[in-house]
């Protein structure tokens, strides 16, 4: 129960100063954050749009980690958390693409330009779009979960390419692609302490959030099945 | 002489939320013939497939040995003969280069004397070049019998032994399940009486629910 | 277990010699495909970048176009259960990655052709280059589209539902093959691009791996 009020205060927190507080070219006050060159006010959106992708991430991961047990133990609740893990992974890729291009439009000045980092996310919202059309395909609940599950851990395979290799040889816009000298703001710490506080107290709370509906989801789903079970 | 034995544990499968069949639990001697009986829809072809190794239950196991020793799920296939309804051959290629083609894929050499016999057996000599999708549909089902039989399997396994078939097409099948448990298993699936006559041993599937 | 393999790859290659089935319609698709691109063009010069592309993308198309055929076939005539009982798991799969193998290099030898006549941009300075990429690159392309072949055999709605399986986890090797192809066009030598090429080395051996490992799981019910 407290962790939920904990999760309200940080969430409100995070909203607003994310939002509201200003940036100003030296930063004094704990509440002001410094101006960077290039990027403006939109540098806010970095507490939104990082912590999107990051969760997507993770929700594909644990759809790979459950499809994974799936196929060891044969147990259909494995499958029904890969599958809420998936839901919110599409819906976090889908945010991460929006804001992404939002961003992009601000700072490079259009939506989208094939940045490798935006056609790794671009590729990952493909993933998950073919997962659910491969099980919207299949009636058997034990067919459905076992090719699912075997996808999941295809598709796990070829994602180190994206994320890893493609932006190191390809140059691209983002922060931290071939061309840019620094790795990027967030690697080297080179963020202001003010943003570097918000940063992690945003990413933490979207983490606590994204378990919570995760598990909300699943349970629901089981308890659905029970219900159904019992009628 | 290979010593083969098939033990069913505590078996069961469901389709979704239907129960198909529940704990079957049995260990069947060799040299007999093993009935499964049930009416249509009540999981004899469901339960041939898992013997077969062709289907997962849901819980429990099929153990197949020989000689004592456990045979491996991935090399099940050369120790099992299997006629059904719903099985095909290739249609584009003729009987005879079906079997070629098997014993091939199975990487055992092609028996051509076997073969000799068990085309005349089941009288399609004549007509073992032909290409399969010119048979009727009883000589397809004689077909699936030199192809259940050719490579020598320890367990035969027939659901619908005599569907298709002409009275002379039956009596040679009959004639087949008697000559196979002499020295070996073979399990029948099926509701008709005369298939179930020359059973020695029967599984009813109702009582398994 | 190489040449039982090797016999169920003969068996498909005599069935499809047969039947024509697919090669009929995969040379048309692909004579098609590419007078498309060619009236779209025009007579426009294109870059080498673009004509890389399209060329891949011809190449991933007549793929989706005739590779799910191995499983398909099968899984629509019914004789999935016979294979079943003459082979394992593992035998079955190396059988239809040679066939689509052989079905690739076939398809993607014409493909080449016709770009070499057809298109300007089309010029492969560094051959060897070129015939790296291509080898290691239809090895990936067969290897990932057959896994995902027997895949789709056991949905519904297969032939829709192929490239949208597919293009996800072809990308990386689509965009490394490009890459080179681009890199064939303007000559540099091929020391210099070992990065890549690893990048499609190293994609190969990891879906052959995992094709191997998880095949099992949709092969048996």
């Amino acid at each position: 129960m407290y962790w939920k009020i904990l999760l309200f205060v940080l969430m409100v927190f995070v909203s607003i100063a994310g939002i509201t507080f200003p940036i100003v070219d030296k930063p004094s006050a704990w509440y002001e954050f410094p101006f960077i060159p290039g990027l403006g006010e939109n540098a806010k959106i970095i507490f939104f749009h990082v912590p999107t992708a990051w969760l997507t991430v993770i929700a594909f991961l644990m759809s790979c980690i459950y499809g994974f047990r799936y196929l060891r133990n044969k147990n259909l609740n494995d499958d029904v958390k890969a599958y809420v893990a998936n839901q919110l992974g599409i819906v976090f890729c889908i945010l991460a693409t929006v804001t992404g291009a939002v961003w992009a439009k601000f700072a490079w000045g259009a939506f989208w330009s094939w940045d490798p980092r935006q056609t790794s996310i671009f590729a990952l919202l493909l993933i998950y779009g073919a997962w659910f059309a491969l099980r919207s395909s299949i009636e058997s609940e034990e067919k459905r979960a076992t090719l699912s599950s075997v996808y999941s851990i295809i598709a796990f395979v070829t994602v180190p390419f994206f994320i890893f290799i493609m932006p190191r040889i390809m140059t691209g816009l983002h922060p931290g692609s071939a061309d840019d000298e620094t790795s990027g703001p967030i690697v080297n710490f080179k963020m202001n302490e003010n943003m570097l506080l918000i940063f992690f107290i945003s990413l933490i709370a979207f983490t606590i959030l994204y378990f919570w509906m995760w598990y909300i989801g699943y349970k629901s789903i089981l308890l659905k099945e029970k219900l159904q079970k019992n009628y | 002489m290979n010593s083969y034995s098939l033990e069913i544990n505590n078996l069961s499968k469901n389709f979704g939320r239907r129960l198909i069949f529940r704990d079957i639990n049995y260990t069947i001697r060799k040299n007999t013939v093993l009935g499964i009986s049930g009416n249509n829809g009540s999981g004899k072809s469901t339960f041939m497939k898992i013997v077969a190794g062709v289907l997962s239950p849901n819980k429990g196991e099929i153990v197949h040995s020989i000689n004592g020793i456990k045979i491996v799920d991935n090399e099940l296939f050369n120790y099992i003969g299997f006629v059904s309804p719903y099985l095909v051959l290739y249609e584009e290629f003729s009987a005879e280069e079906n079997l070629k083609i098997f014993s091939k894929i199975r990487g055992i050499k092609f028996n051509s004397e076997y073969s000799k016999e068990l085309f005349e057996k089941l009288n399609l000599f004549n007509r073992r070049k032909e290409f399969v999708k010119n048979y009727s549909s009883g000589m397809k089902q004689r077909l699936k019998y030199i192809f259940a039989l050719l490579h020598q399997p320890e367990l035969l396994l027939l659901d619908e032994p005599t569907s298709n078939l002409d009275s002379e097409g039956k009596e040679a099948v009959y004639y087949i399940i008697e000559k196979f448990s002499e020295h070996k298993t073979v399990i029948i699936a099926s509701n008709e009486e005369q298939d179930l006559k020359y059973c020695k041993e029967l599984i009813k599937l109702e009582n398994y629910k | 277990m190489l040449e039982k393999s090797y016999n169920i790859f003969i068996k498909d290659l005599k069935s499809e010699l047969r039947t024509r089935y697919a090669i009929n319609s995969l040379v048309m698709f692909i004579l098609v495909a590419i007078s498309v691109i060619l009236f779209s063009i025009g007579n426009e010069k294109i870059q080498p970048e673009l004509t890389a592309g399209l060329y891949w993308v011809v190449i991933f198309f007549s793929a989706m176009s005739g590779l799910s055929r191995a499983f398909v076939s099968e899984e629509e005539r019914g004789t999935t259960l016979t294979l079943h009982l003459i082979a394992s798991p593992d035998t079955i799969l190396s059988g239809k990655i040679l066939f689509n193998l052989t079905l690739t290099f076939f398809i993607n030898v014409i493909i080449t052709f016709v770009y070499a006549a057809f298109f300007e941009g089309f010029v492969i300075k560094n051959f060897v280059l070129f015939l790296v990429t291509f080898i290691f690159g239809n090895i990936g392309l067969a290897v990932s589209s057959t896994i995902i072949a027997s895949i789709i055999a056991k949905a519904g709605s297969k032939g829709t539902l192929y490239p949208v399986l597919s293009f996800p986890i072809l990308l990386p090797l689509i965009l490394s093959c490009v890459q080179l192809t681009i890199f064939c066009f303007d000559g540099t030598s091929i020391d210099t691009h070992f990065y890549e090429l690893a990048i499609v080395v190293s994609y190969d051996v990891i879906m052959i791996t995992v094709s191997y490992l998880l095949f099992d799981f949709i092969w048996k019910e």
